[in-house]
């Protein structure tokens, strides 16, 4: 197999031409042809070729999007629902904005597919409510499919019905989180259930539900019209595809690269024209600030889900957050950590009370008042946070702050310095 | 906003007119007896008020359009609130009351989803909302140094502008209500504010403070990426779902950032792997 091209335009392949939002450049560049194809097949090949293709989830957690599909229940007792989680807000994270803004009928056009193979009639768009452009562009999009014969009632002659609805948020974080994004569609404060059951068996309303994110639906015309095997040209055997990778921060050229999933931070850094001014790398995140810290040692890691774990962190959003050596590493975490706090939504002890405590500590360090002990306070506190937490919020609020001490422990320490205790009495005349 | 006892009528409406549970048994005095507040006080807190709503007579259309948009009406309350904030600039009591009338909740229930979310707004706001990312990134790029800046340069006599206060008078031209805001997700833009959820990319301090200084005359300077500036009310209105021009779609959006990837790909020729046509679906029946 041939090696591909270091970027590879699917997702970002129409970005360029004029007015990408429109349906009419939509149409002319192979636009809602995968619709046309799909509607031919049944709801069950649908499912077969999305699990053909690896297509893992885009929205950091990297579960298989066709292994997903295929727990909605065959019947149709209750009305199907597919939720589209457009909150994108992880920091450092800003792909599916773009993505809607340039191409919302890439999404549109895979909703439809995938609403008709999960048998849903409804589908929502949760977006973010602080980017009003983008909800602009979504909204008069689905207004043009729907007068295109896309939307609404006999789609394309098929039979199949389909409404879109796209769904303003107000500001929180934690919608983001699958089941506090169903509870907030529901009209309630935006707070995570417990799981089991699953969406899938008890969604929004109770009925069976499939949250995906924005990417992974926007890939799914692309798969459909290529079929699995092209998918596979691109990535890795367990992390299939092309990716948008985010690249922010101290380089010389920030944006959105796609790559296939397995590039690593070195190409990257070529492609973005090297650190900026020359001055070196000092740590970054692999996917957003809940995925742990990496620093120069980590050039190499091909980023995929599996590369990125087996270094110790995780893929997540590939969001990558490039810090140089002129960031303290204890002001990062705290700000991240001061982030966490405000929007832990309360709900479970261990979040809230967490980043509760560990902002104040961390806020006392970066003052100059802490001493050595408060180290192990606040790697005793994430160890009570991790895993112990009611959704992933808890977990990403305790990866600034371990990673950080593990690659930056002198940092700290010597944040302490001059609180330190002489040893002895006279000792330190 | 006009807040009333009980048994009063007011703006022409008979709602609230009647007598309330909690007058009916009048343990507004008893709760009176055991509180540390002055009797005013406590008489607020124990007694439901009911606020005029007629302010919304010219939204009632618009939310029942919300409402259909859902299979179940309680869905309609996150855009219904946006929807509110169109008419006054912030969600007030009345603001809370009529969302509880159109959906038939407590507004107890509306309440606690409106103080949840940071776009609600507590207090009227400016004419304009000016978020400023000071996120980690964001901030390590500048936004801090930008928040700081604005917050100086908003204030008045020697007082820096905090969190979500307002200068100028809400609802007159020029004024402004300041925020710091988490991350808006255009890190590649570094570092962003928004007037009205439209962005503002790459800002300098120098930036920031020419754009808020154009703000207080009056002036709304064209957005980096979105549609021309309107102001908050307005901003509210198309979060609610409500899009009157559809010039705005084509407000600019391809920031030379976004485009990075796909340009460079098209400058030295390199595509993704050409797709091969007319792909068969899986056979099932095979499997």
């Amino acid at each position: 197999m041939s090696t591909p091209d270091p970027v590879t335009p699917v997702l970002t392949k129409r970005w360029l031409s004029p007015r990408s939002w429109s349906i009419q450049t939509y149409e002319q560049l192979e636009g809602y042809t995968a619709l046309r194809k799909a509607l031919t097949a049944t709801p069950e090949q649908l499912v077969q070729v999305v699990k053909d293709s690896g297509l893992r989830g885009r929205g950091g957690a990297g579960f298989p999007a066709g292994l997903k599909w295929s727990f909605m229940p065959p019947n149709e007792d209750k009305p199907h629902y597919l939720v589209i989680n457009a909150d994108e807000g992880e920091p450092g994270t800003c792909k599916d904005i773009p993505l809607m803004m340039a191409d919302p009928h890439s999404l549109i056009e895979g909703c439809v597919i995938a609403s008709y193979a999960m048998r849903s009639h409804h589908c929502f768009i949760y977006v973010r409510g602080e980017v009003l452009h983008c909800i602009r562009r979504l909204n008069q999009a689905v207004k043009e499919a729907k007068a295109a014969g896309y939307l609404g009632t006999n789609i394309l002659g098929s039979g199949y019905d389909l409404e879109i609805t796209v769904h303003a948020g107000a500001g929180a974080y934690i919608c983001g989180e699958e089941t506090a994004l169903l509870d907030s569609l529901e009209g309630r404060r935006g707070q995570p259930r417990l799981k089991p059951p699953f969406p899938a068996a008890a969604g929004l309303y109770a009925a069976p539900t499939t949250v995906n994110n924005v990417e992974t639906i926007a890939s799914v015309p692309y798969i459909i019209n290529g079929g699995s095997e092209w998918f596979r040209k691109m990535g890795t055997e367990k992390s299939p595809g092309p990716k948008i990778y985010s690249i922010s921060g101290h380089v010389e050229k920030p944006g959105q690269y796609e790559a296939p999933l397995g590039t690593t931070l070195r190409q990257l850094l070529e492609l973005a024209g090297g650190m900026k001014d020359g001055i070196p790398l000092k740590f970054w995140t692999p996917g957003g600030s809940s995925t742990p810290m990496f620093t120069a040692e980590h050039l190499d890691v091909p980023l995929d889900f599996e590369g990125a774990a087996e270094a110790g962190s995780m893929l997540g959003t590939t969001a990558v957050q490039v810090f140089n050596e002129t960031v303290s590493v204890p002001w990062a975490v705290m700000k991240w950590t001061q982030f966490y706090k405000h929007e832990s939504c309360g709900k479970c002890t261990p979040c809230r009370e967490g980043t509760y405590w560990l902002t104040q500590i961390l806020e006392r360090m970066v003052d100059g008042n802490g001493t050595e002990s408060d180290i192990d306070t606040l790697l005793d506190i994430c160890d009570n946070v991790l895993g112990r937490s009611f959704c992933a919020l808890g977990d990403g609020a305790v990866s600034p702050i371990t990673s950080g001490i593990q690659y930056f422990r002198d940092e700290f320490l010597a944040l302490c310095e001059k609180n330190r205790k002489p040893a002895l009495a006279g000792a330190s005349r | 906003m006009t807040t009333s006892g009980p048994g009063q009528t007011y703006g022409g409406s008979s709602v609230g007119g009647g007598p309330t549970f909690q007058s009916t048994v009048d343990d507004s005095r008893e709760a009176a007896v055991a509180s540390m507040l002055p009797e005013e006080q406590t008489a607020k807190l124990v007694t439901e008020v009911r606020e005029d709503l007629a302010v919304f007579d010219g939204i009632v259309e618009k939310a029942r359009e919300i409402i259909a948009r859902y299979p179940q009406s309680r869905s309609a309350l996150l855009p219904m609130l946006h929807l509110v904030q169109s008419v006054q600039g912030y969600v007030s009591q009345a603001g809370i009351q009529f969302c509880a009338r159109e959906l038939d909740l407590a507004a107890a229930e509306v309440s606690a989803v409106a103080t949840f979310y940071t776009m609600y707004k507590r207090k009227p706001c400016g004419e304009h909302l000016v978020s400023v990312c000071t996120n980690t990134l964001c901030a390590a790029m500048g936004g801090d140094a930008i928040y700081k800046t604005l917050r100086e340069h908003l204030g008045e006599n020697g007082k820096p502008l905090g969190h979500e206060e307002t200068v100028g008078t809400p609802g007159e031209r020029g004024s402004i209500t300041l925020e710091h805001a988490e991350c808006l997700a255009a890190c590649d833009l570094a570092p962003v504010l928004q007037v009205n959820y439209e962005f503002y990319d790459n800002q300098t301090e120098e930036s920031a403070v020419e754009l808020v200084d154009a703000l207080r005359r009056g002036e709304r300077p064209a957005p980096t990426r979105g549609a021309p500036l309107t102001d908050f009310k307005d901003a509210s209105l198309q979060l609610a779902g409500f899009f009157d021009r559809e010039s705005d779609v084509d407000g600019p959006s391809a920031a030379t950032e976004t485009l990075r990837g796909a340009q460079l790909a098209n400058d030295r020729g390199w595509t993704a792997p050409a797709m091969p046509s007319n792909v068969a679906f899986p056979d099932l029946d095979k499997k």
